[in-house]
């Protein structure tokens, strides 16, 4: 029981991250119908941008000396408006151009899988292949809870991404930009003549999902101190994957879907030899799509690339 | 047209190609296929940064002197971004364009494994200093190496965590896809097993390459209590493993392997692996003679101590040099000089390398004694003892 109760605990933290991710990826699908391949190495500059915010702030090293509280105070909105800023570039000099020429979906696409490529190697060609490791900014503290072993760390970890999606839920069902957002998935071409702006919304939605992505980044770099160029590509995919088994275009679907994924691979580890856990989690989720092709909460739609 | 003109400057370039060629006899040409990115960087660079002192060394004094003659060295570095596909492009690459005379790299068993059928059926001399997989060189006259192999490092690790962690049962935690975690976890279980019995492996768990989240793995091992965890793995999923495994109540101690061994290791790992003890083919801390001449030479020119890659790399271009000046003369004939070069190193009564003393069974492996390191409290590797083959 403790030991199914300590893997439970471990699905969560590493459930998490697919959740905060998978977050980025729907909000992007649902309002603009198009898969933001980039998002996972979006969620690595994250982690990077955490490292040097960090780095510079933190003393004896860093150009101001700031103590430990302090930095990660100032880091996390750092790093999540800078991530943003990231994102909306992305979307300005990539994806727009192509969207105001009316290039198909597809197109985009593929744009987006090449600017993932893109940051990946620039990220190499500028810092080079060396792993990075993140200062500690929070002293690790474990705590025995009955046979169960978690650290402040961890529940930290779980707390923000909950907190996190009812954020997100409630901007999107609750406020004026979040009808916006509903109302551009909806229906794009009504919308300007609505008097919406169509492209402000579309920039807001990229620096909310990228902001979610530097944030996990942040916590992925204190959690898993050894950052490098690709350690977005492999977590980003399963992400979006869980993202299409919750649902992709619903809030609700990435945070379930998240932690789902989280839940089969660590328990497939658990139970069976671990050599097979990819080949089973990953079978298990093509089964729930059989029953399911939208996903658990996805709604069936006429077109879908 | 456009045709005319394309022929025109293909035949331009092919003969450019030749004349190149002709004019590559007068320096020595060795090729090195290594990681500079991918999943062990560091062991790239420090194979880069040892090459780079052996040869700026050697040029110094005019070039290497073969039958009288000197010639410069020339070596040529391709990136194998730490795959197996990329590095046999690179090494045929190295083979059939830049006609080397001969390959020293890859690095890690996981290249060196398919690289060494590529060098054999080309017939080019390889010798890899690092890989410790018995597969890289077996059947293979053509492939050599410069370290000792898991079927007899894994045998070390046993008896010293046997002996100095008063152990009775072990946990191992391997990387599936890596020939050469893979390789020294299966050494281990069945060395551990002979030792101690049946079932004394209470766990044995494995990961994939871009897992950064192990904890459910450590804490399936974790629930078997192991005396100590065997982590035959690269350093990155080292700094990785050992914190996560104390994050989950594990207390106990770690055995790591020469992987361990790189100097990038304290800089992720930090506190975490401090106290902990690996096999490896040099320890730096303590070294005497030509050892610490070596490891004065790089760690003033580069800033820091050479790890065992570095170590491993100069024995290995000190065995390829002396192969080809035994040759005894530089010719165009490239075939006839790699067959020399081969025959040399394979009859090589005894090398005198930094990291000990070595010649080659007729596997191309060779017989050395292997070291055990103690990551002292202040992060640095430190000689334990040191274990010869019986």
């Amino acid at each position: 029981m403790e030991f199914f109760l300590q893997q439970c605990v471990n699905a969560l933290q590493w459930g998490s991250f697919y959740a905060l991710i998978a977050l980025g990826y729907t909000l992007v699908y649902g309002v603009l119908r198009l898969i933001n391949f980039a998002h996972g190495d979006v969620f690595m500059v994250g982690a990077y941008l955490a490292f040097f915010v960090s780095t510079s702030l933190l003393a004896p090293d860093g150009m101001f000396g700031f103590s430990r509280e302090v930095v990660l105070v100032l880091t996390i909105p750092l790093t999540m408006i800078l991530t943003s800023m990231v994102g909306v570039t992305l979307e300005r000099i990539a994806y727009r151009p192509l969207m105001r020429k009316g290039a198909h979906r597809l197109y985009v696409v593929i744009t987006a899988l090449m600017c993932g490529l893109i940051l990946e190697n620039g990220n190499l060609a500028l810092l080079g292949a060396s792993r990075r490791t993140l200062p500690e900014l929070l002293d690790k503290t474990v705590y025995h809870i009955g046979g169960i072993a978690v650290t402040n760390l961890k529940l930290w970890v779980v707390f923000t991404a909950v907190l996190v999606f009812f954020a997100l839920y409630f901007i999107v069902t609750r406020t004026r930009i979040g009808m916006a957002m509903r109302a551009v998935s909806w229906d794009r071409f009504a919308l300007p003549l609505m008097g919406i702006p169509l492209e402000q919304v579309v920039v807001f939605t990229f620096a909310l999902g990228s902001a979610i992505a530097g944030l996990g980044g942040l916590l992925f770099a204190m959690s898993y101190p050894v950052l490098e160029p690709y350690m977005g590509a492999m977590t980003g995919w399963k992400a979006f994957i869980a993202a299409v088994v919750g649902g992709i275009g619903d809030i609700r679907g990435a945070f379930v879907g998240g932690f789902l994924l989280a839940f089969v691979e660590v328990m497939v580890a658990a139970f069976l030899p671990s050599t097979f856990r990819d080949l089973f989690a990953f079978s298990i989720l093509l089964i729930i799509l059989w029953q399911r092709p939208t996903g658990i909460f996805g709604k069936p739609l006429t077109t879908k690339i | 047209m456009l045709k005319r003109a394309c022929t025109f400057a293909l035949a331009c370039a092919t003969m450019l190609a030749v004349s190149g060629n002709v004019l590559a006899a007068d320096t020595i040409k060795i090729g090195f296929p290594i990681p500079l990115t991918g999943e062990i960087p560091k062991v790239g660079e420090s194979t880069k940064f040892a090459a780079e002192l052996f040869k700026e060394e050697v040029n110094a004094k005019g070039g290497l002197e073969v039958g009288g003659k000197k010639y410069p060295l020339e070596f040529i570095y391709e990136n194998n971004e730490a795959k197996p596909e990329t590095a046999i492009n690179v090494t045929l690459k190295l083979i059939t364009r830049d006609n080397v005379l001969a390959i020293v790299g890859p690095q890690s068993s996981r290249q060196a494994v398919p690289v060494g059928a590529v060098a054999n059926d080309n017939e080019t001399p390889m010798i890899t200093p690092w890989s410790t997989n018995p597969d890289a060189t077996k059947d293979r006259p053509w492939v050599f190496r410069a370290a000792f192999l898991d079927d007899f490092q894994a045998p070390v690790a046993a008896d010293f965590a046997g002996k100095q962690f008063k152990a009775k049962t072990a946990a191992v935690l391997f990387e599936i896809s890596n020939d050469y975690s893979k390789g020294l976890a299966d050494n281990f279980r069945n060395a551990w097993e002979q030792r101690h019995g049946k079932g004394t492996v209470v766990a044995y768990e494995s990961h994939g390459p871009k897992d950064q989240d192990f904890s459910a793995q450590l804490t399936k091992m974790i629930a078997a209590k192991p005396d100590f965890i065997f982590l035959p793995e690269n350093y990155s999923f080292v700094a990785l493993a050992v914190p996560q495994a104390r994050d989950l109540g594990y207390k106990g101690p770690f055995m790591g392997s020469d992987a361990w061994g790189s100097a990038e290791l304290m800089k992720l790992c930090k506190d975490a692996c401090k106290g902990q003890f690996f096999s490896t083919h040099y320890a730096a801390a303590g070294a005497k003679g030509a050892t610490k001449e070596f490891i004065d030479k790089y760690s003033k020119k580069f800033g820091y101590v050479p790890d065992d890659v570095a170590a491993l790399t100069w024995d290995a271009i000190g065995i390829v040099t002396q192969a080809i000046q035994k040759v005894g003369k530089v010719d165009g004939d490239l075939r006839k000089m790699r067959k020399e070069i081969r025959d040399n190193m394979a009859s090589m009564k005894e090398f005198k390398g930094i990291t000990g003393d070595m010649r080659f069974d007729n596997q191309g492996d060779p017989i050395k004694c292997a070291v055990i390191v103690e990551i002292n409290q202040q992060g640095e590797f430190t000689f334990k003892e040191s274990v010869c083959p019986k």
